[in-house]
Order: structure tokens, then C-alpha cells, then sequence
């Protein structure tokens, strides 16, 4: 970033030719969520019970254990980019600014690697 | 700057002005997405993690978010349970009819003032439907 002409001054900020990206992998996680979101509310919607043994069997079937890893996938990246709009709209500068950038940057995977974890123990545990 | 000050009026100022419907579903669509990211992903994992720890670990889960027997702090925080999945199922089908409202714009229709209003309305009135018709299903079945 230079610090001479007004052009200099401004290079390099904002999307700097990446925002067209962000742009269509929002949109398009999205249209993943719009099957995806669905499908577990209507199977817990329509499950006889709620208790342990209904949704454990429920979410072990290789299915709905794939929609669960999808979700995590899918979901937490629409999330995350979504989160950073917000974020980067708010937080303009010093330690909010990085802050957010680790925020974005390291929870949405880590919640992702749980959720993975998770459903992987529940399809292919004994317990 | 070859802006030039003058004495027409700004639009829109910055203190007069009034709410309308696509400034409204505008900012919603904000709110109940950062929502669903931080409460409805944080209980996701929540209830997953509850599931793949076993009997015990998912039957507290449960009873903490909406059963709430055994004292005074379950059966307020299943009460809140209560409150935070009915707002959640709305903020859903907000965010997901503002996202589809979206995807109209970015086509580029939908624009005129008339037109978007009323299908800013339109959002408003489905996201309060399904809630409603989701959650009669679900308790009334």
C-alpha cells in the first residue's frame, strides 16, 4: 500500500477483486442450506419421540448422518461469511478489527470439526 | 472532489426519514442470520455434542432446553429452551424468504417501489405463517 497518491492510498482495501467470490459462494451455500435446513426440521418434526434412542437411531442412518456432516459444512461456511459482512460493515479498525478477523477465522472451523466429530461417533459408535 | 455543496436536500437524510417494509426485512435479514450463526449453530453443536456423549449427557440436554423438571433453574431455562427454538424456527423462515427475496434482486427485478414493498411484506407475513403452522404441526399432531 503506498502512501503517495490517492490512488496508492486506496489499493489493496476492500475486496480487492475477491468480493465477486464471497459474492456467489454465499449464494450458493445458501441454495445448499435451503435443502439441507428443511430436511432436518421436518424429520425432527416428524419423529414419534424425542428421547435418546429415537434421534440416536435416527441420526446413525447414513442419510440423515450425511445431511447432519453437510450442515456442518455448508452451513457454518454460509455462516461465517455472513458473520464476517456483519463484522466487517461494524469493526472498522484496532483491536475489534482483529479480533473479528479472529473470529471468523478459527470458530466457524472449530465448531464445524465438533459437529463433524459428533455426528461420525454417533453413525459409527457402538454407543 | 468535484462534489459541489448545494442547498437540495439530501436522500436520504440522515434524521428525516420513516421506516419501510424493505429497510425493515433489510436489517432482519441481518439480525436473524447472525442469530441462527451464533444461537442456532451454538445449539446445534450443543445438541449434537449431547447425542454423541451418550444417554445421560442428551437427556440433561433435553431436559435443560425444554422439558425443565427438578428445580427452579431447569424449569426457567427450559422456559427460555422454549422461547429461544420458536425464535429460532422464525428467524429461519425470515432469513430464508428475505435470502429468497434476494435472489430476486440480484437478478435485478423486483426493484419497483410498489413491488418491493410488497413482497418486503410478503416475507414478513410467510416467516409469521410457517412459524405458526410449523409449531401447531409439531405440538398439536
Amino acid at each position: 500500500m503506498g502512501n503517495g497518491t490517492s490512488l496508492g492510498r486506496v489499493r489493496g482495501l476492500g475486496s480487492s477483486h475477491h468480493g465477486a467470490h464471497h459474492f456467489l459462494a454465499s449464494r450458493l451455500s445458501a441454495v445448499g442450506n435451503l435443502v439441507l435446513i428443511p430436511f432436518l426440521m421436518v424429520s425432527l418434526a416428524l419423529m414419534p419421540a424425542h428421547d435418546y434412542a429415537t434421534v440416536h437411531s435416527w441420526a446413525a442412518k447414513p442419510i440423515p448422518s450425511t445431511v447432519l456432516v453437510l450442515i456442518m459444512i455448508n452451513t457454518f461456511y454460509h455462516a461465517r461469511m455472513g458473520v464476517q459482512v456483519m463484522l466487517e460493515d461494524y469493526m472498522h479498525e484496532g483491536s475489534g478489527k482483529i479480533a473479528s478477523w479472529l473470529l471468523v477465522n478459527t470458530l466457524p472451523l472449530a465448531g464445524a470439526a465438533f459437529g463433524i466429530i459428533s455426528v461420525i461417533r454417533i453413525a459409527l459408535g457402538s454407543a | 472532489m468535484a462534489q459541489t455543496r448545494s442547498n437540495r436536500p439530501l436522500s436520504p437524510h440522515l434524521e428525516i426519514w420513516r421506516w419501510g417494509p424493505a429497510m425493515l426485512v433489510s436489517i432482519l435479514h441481518r439480525v436473524t442470520g447472525n442469530g441462527l450463526a451464533f444461537v442456532g449453530l451454538g445449539l446445534l453443536l450443543w445438541w449434537i455434542g449431547a447425542l454423541a456423549s451418550g444417554p445421560e449427557s442428551y437427556t440433561a440436554f433435553l431436559n435443560l432446553i425444554w422439558i425443565g423438571e427438578g428445580g427452579t433453574i431447569p424449569s426457567l431455562t427450559s422456559l427460555l429452551g422454549k422461547v429461544v427454538l420458536v425464535g429460532l424456527t422464525w428467524a429461519f423462515f425470515q432469513h430464508m424468504a428475505t435470502g429468497l427475496r434476494h435472489f430476486v434482486l440480484d437478478i435485478g427485478a423486483g426493484y419497483e417501489l410498489n413491488t418491493n414493498a410488497r413482497w418486503s411484506v410478503v416475507t414478513l407475513a410467510f416467516a409469521g405463517i410457517a412459524t405458526a403452522l410449523f409449531w401447531a404441526f409439531v405440538l398439536l399432531r
